[in-house]
């Protein structure tokens, strides 16, 4: 295992750096996300207005990983219909923990399959999908969720 | 504490020796040699516990207390055997103060459960400290939720020791129970447990300390520190998992009711109802982990064998030198500087999170923890989500130490 597949430039880029780190004000949906094996806590903010994701950020504090899954996972999802960001969290489950990667999928995901070096370090994949459970999450705009 | 000759002859450790009795730090993690630096967590096991273990189940496992046959006198006397080890190693008035928990979680949980239920009340307090690992916080707060009892917390300071000065304001008229660490599994601070069990003791007040940390790296002895109640456990001290002690008193136990009723803490049973088992099998229901009994035996003579002065000795001149070789890394801040402290060190690098430096390190075959410690109010009084934690035992060397160290400096610059 080489360590730069985890912790790809993309990755330490968006730690350093991340994109849409405020809040988004009412109207509005939100979740928290907390890891209670790390500590991480997420809160993820979306405007969503005819059916599309207009707007989204998130705040919060986790490791490199989590932040920058949270980072280009906001990015990506601008523009996007609640339908396919819920399909999108269902393929990014498939790309954390799946056994294989699909170059074509890969190719699609564009950024966030710098994400898919996470699947050789099983106690990491945790990092990864919190922010997507939130999102999840916000998009039912149910309650707190946590990954445990 | 019972003096082993062999021990008081010993007068050093060597390293090479004590390293070689551990079959597991001998391997290669992610191609390079293990430095095993999680301790705190769980410590390795020598060969000898090992093999005491595997002997008992080659050639004595029976049920104990139950059969007449001689593997079962076997496992009685290898089972009670290791009782009397115990007792001697924390230095007990009797092996019916030394009762066989699955670890210091449930020797809590028993006090707090069979002691505490039938001793709060409405508006009886139980003082605890800020430094408390979640075992001794979450078992008073089920039995205060039981009770109507209140759960008080004494404060700590900015380096990580509990302030004295409020604990005694805090003891008051209400206080019924007072339960403190021994040694902070987050921190390493070495609690003042003698001037805490003073000022409870002139209040009349029980006091029960969590040795979990403790009895591994320095010599207990339980009548010298006149606590009431003392739980630990055996993977900490290189003994077996899920197996674990409650020292206590034994006119405290005496008058204690049972925590789980079943077999072998019985001496009569009927429908009209039952006589319940003397000390210390009364709070031993059910089959109990006779192995792991063993195993812990094993490990209190090997220990003893070393010497616990030994061991505290070494300790001390490894956490010198990590905290200095640590303290050279740029950023690094080390949470927890109270002046009495076992060989543990947490940690945090600027701008990056425990998780990281963890997954990192790992990579250089060196494990540490990294995370709230099971303690999240400590992590929220120094303002952190997380720490990482190096924590040392007589096996472990100064290179690994300076590893760690080198490691650190390469998770800087992956993240400069």
């Amino acid at each position: 295992m080489d360590l730069n597949d985890l912790y790809r430039d993309v990755i330490v880029d968006h730690n350093r750096s991340p994109r849409n780190f405020r809040q988004i004000e009412p109207p509005r949906r939100e979740a928290d996300g907390f890891n209670p094996l790390c500590g991480d806590k997420l809160h993820v903010y979306l405007r969503i207005s005819d059916d599309r994701i207009e707007d989204a950020a998130f705040e919060g504090s986790g490791c490199a990983i989590s932040v920058a899954s949270a980072s280009m996972m906001t990015e990506f999802l601008k523009g996007k219909t609640e339908a396919e960001a819920l399909d999108l969290f269902e393929r990014m489950h498939e790309l954390l923990t799946g056994e294989e990667a699909d170059l074509d999928e890969l190719a699609s995901l564009g950024k966030l399959a710098a994400l898919s070096g996470v699947r050789q370090y099983p106690t990491r994949v945790k990092c990864a999908s919190l922010c997507w459970h939130t999102m999840k999450s916000a998009l039912a705009s149910g309650d707190a969720v946590s990954t445990e | 504490m019972s003096a082993n000759p062999e021990a008081v002859l010993n007068a050093e450790l060597d390293i090479e020796t004590v390293r070689a009795d551990f079959p597991i730090l001998h391997q290669e993690v992610n191609g390079r040699t293990l430095a095993y630096l999680d301790n705190a967590a769980s410590a390795q096991r020598p060969r000898q516990v090992i093999d005491a273990v595997s002997h008992y189940y080659s050639s004595d496992h029976a049920n104990v207390h139950r059969g007449v046959h001689t593997l079962s006198q076997r496992a009685t006397d290898a089972f009670e055997g290791a009782r009397a080890k115990v007792r001697r190693f924390i230095n007990a008035g009797s092996d019916k103060e030394i009762v066989w928990t699955r670890g210091t979680t449930e020797a809590i949980n028993l006090v707090a459960q069979s002691w505490g239920r039938t001793h709060l009340g409405e508006g009886d307090e139980v003082l605890i400290t800020w430094l408390e690992h979640h075992a001794n916080i979450v078992p008073w707060q089920i039995v205060c939720e039981q009770t109507g009892a209140r759960l008080v917390v004494t404060p700590m300071d900015d380096t990580g020791q509990i302030r004295l000065d409020e604990f005694e304001r805090l003891l008051g008229p209400k206080t019924r129970m007072v339960a403190l660490g021994h040694v902070s599994n987050a921190l390493g601070t070495v609690n003042p447990v003698r001037d805490v069990v003073a000022m409870a003791k002139a209040r009349d007040v029980p006091v029960l300390l969590d040795g979990a940390q403790a009895v591994p790296h320095m010599a207990v002895d339980v009548q010298d520190l006149d606590c009431d109640f003392y739980a630990f456990s055996g993977h900490k001290m290189f003994g077996p998992t899920g197996i674990g002690v409650l020292y206590g008193r034994e006119s405290m136990l005496a008058e204690m009711p049972p925590w789980q009723g079943g077999g072998d803490m019985i001496l009569a049973v009927s429908f009209d109802g039952t006589v319940y088992n003397e000390l210390p099998w009364k709070f031993e229901a059910g089959t109990p982990n006779i192995a792991g009994a063993v195993g812990l035996g094993a490990a209190v003579d090997y220990l003893d064998g070393i010497g616990m002065s030994n061991i505290a000795n070494r300790e001390a001149s490894l956490l010198a030198h990590a905290t200095r070789v640590l303290e050279e890394v740029p950023g690094l801040r080390i949470i927890g500087t109270a002046p009495g402290k076992a060989a543990v060190i947490s940690f945090i690098l600027e701008g990056i999170h425990p998780h990281d430096i963890g997954t990192i390190v790992d990579h250089e075959g060196i494990a540490i923890r990294t995370g709230h410690h099971c303690a999240m109010p400590i992590m929220e009084h120094f303002g952190v989500p997380a720490t990482a934690r190096a924590s040392f035992a007589f096996y472990n060397t100064e290179e690994e130490a300076d590893r760690l160290a080198q490691a650190l400096l390469k998770v800087r610059e992956m993240f400069a």
